[in-house]
């Protein structure tokens, strides 16, 4: 059956983009006051955000971007829906953070953190989401791995649904780039799910206007 | 105890990261678990680590935990009770 990205995101250079159009930006402060102030542009109170580390704030707000505040994925059971991340530092930001924190006093907090699959805990926790999972931790952004991938988890029929892509950072470096990719028949409008099809989304700031 | 109640909030907030609460948001005798403030075991520890820090308390007994943590002024109590000389 034929597949399509029916929605996508991207955080870079401290904008969050939705389809193509910045949602928010902010150069000023720090990277964490950016990743905090993001969450109130959304409109969005989570309490729990405030808790995670870089990585999963990112991919918290790249998803919310991606599915509005749970309803579009609330057509699916949560077990139809499958979540696929993958990133280049796995989870090197915290395991930084901790390991300086353990020179005085080990905090919890930041330990529990320190697996480079925490970020898709915390999304499935927001969202319901209780199908297959998967994280990977790759040289770089892997567009064909990404779509070979998905492609072979939508190819079950259990599965309808698949939030997709990469979560980054390292320090201040971020990259994110997270995608939502549904059988086609259901959404005409959708972008061709290929390999080609991400890269291109990927480079272009998530800006790109080539529907298929 | 006051002065100590009202750190005690300032503490918890910057230990928990609980970013969205401001110290007079805290009841002195509000529940921090479950229902209350909706803390969960991870801030349990944290708190463990608070009192190491700041107060130079090592709790003796971890089984104490749930009445020692269940307020602010249970921990503050605790905090008066077993603070080194």
């Amino acid at each position: 059956m034929a597949l399509g990205i029916t929605r996508y995101s991207r955080i870079k250079d401290r904008t969050l983009v939705r389809q193509g159009e910045v949602v928010h930006t902010g150069a000023d402060g720090s990277f964490d006051d950016f990743l905090d102030n993001a969450l109130k542009a959304l409109n969005i109170a989570y309490p729990k955000f405030y808790k995670m580390d870089r990585a999963a704030k990112l991919g918290f707000l790249g998803t919310e971007m991606l599915v509005n505040n749970t309803a579009v994925l609330s057509g699916y059971e949560p077990a139809r829906v499958a979540l696929v991340v993958a990133n280049a530092h796995a989870s090197l930001d915290t395991d930084i953070r901790y390991f300086e924190t353990t020179k005085t006093m080990a905090s919890p907090a930041l330990f529990v953190y320190t697996l480079p699959n925490i970020v898709i805990g915390e999304i499935c926790i927001r969202h319901g989401i209780k199908g297959e999972n998967a994280c990977f931790v790759l040289p770089a952004f892997d567009a064909q791995q990404l779509h070979d991938y998905v492609t072979m988890v939508m190819a079950t029929e259990k599965t309808q649904a698949c939030v997709a892509g990469w979560v980054d950072v390292l320090g201040d470096q971020h990259d994110v780039f997270l995608y939502l990719v549904e059988k086609k028949q259901q959404h005409i409008n959708a972008l061709e799910h290929t390999a080609e099809q991400l890269q291109k989304l990927y480079e272009h700031y998530g800006t790109v206007d080539g529907r298929s | 105890m006051e002065q100590l109640m009202a750190d005690l909030k300032k503490q918890i907030i910057e230990a928990l990261n609980l970013k969205h609460l401001k110290p007079e948001d805290i009841g002195d005798d509000q529940a921090l678990f479950v229902e209350g403030l909706g803390l969960d075991s991870i801030d349990a520890l944290e708190l463990i680590v608070l009192l190491q820090q700041h107060y130079n308390i090592k709790l003796a007994n971890p089984q104490d935990g749930p009445q020692i943590f269940k307020s602010v002024r249970t921990i503050a109590e605790y905090i008066q009770a077993n603070k080194p000389s």
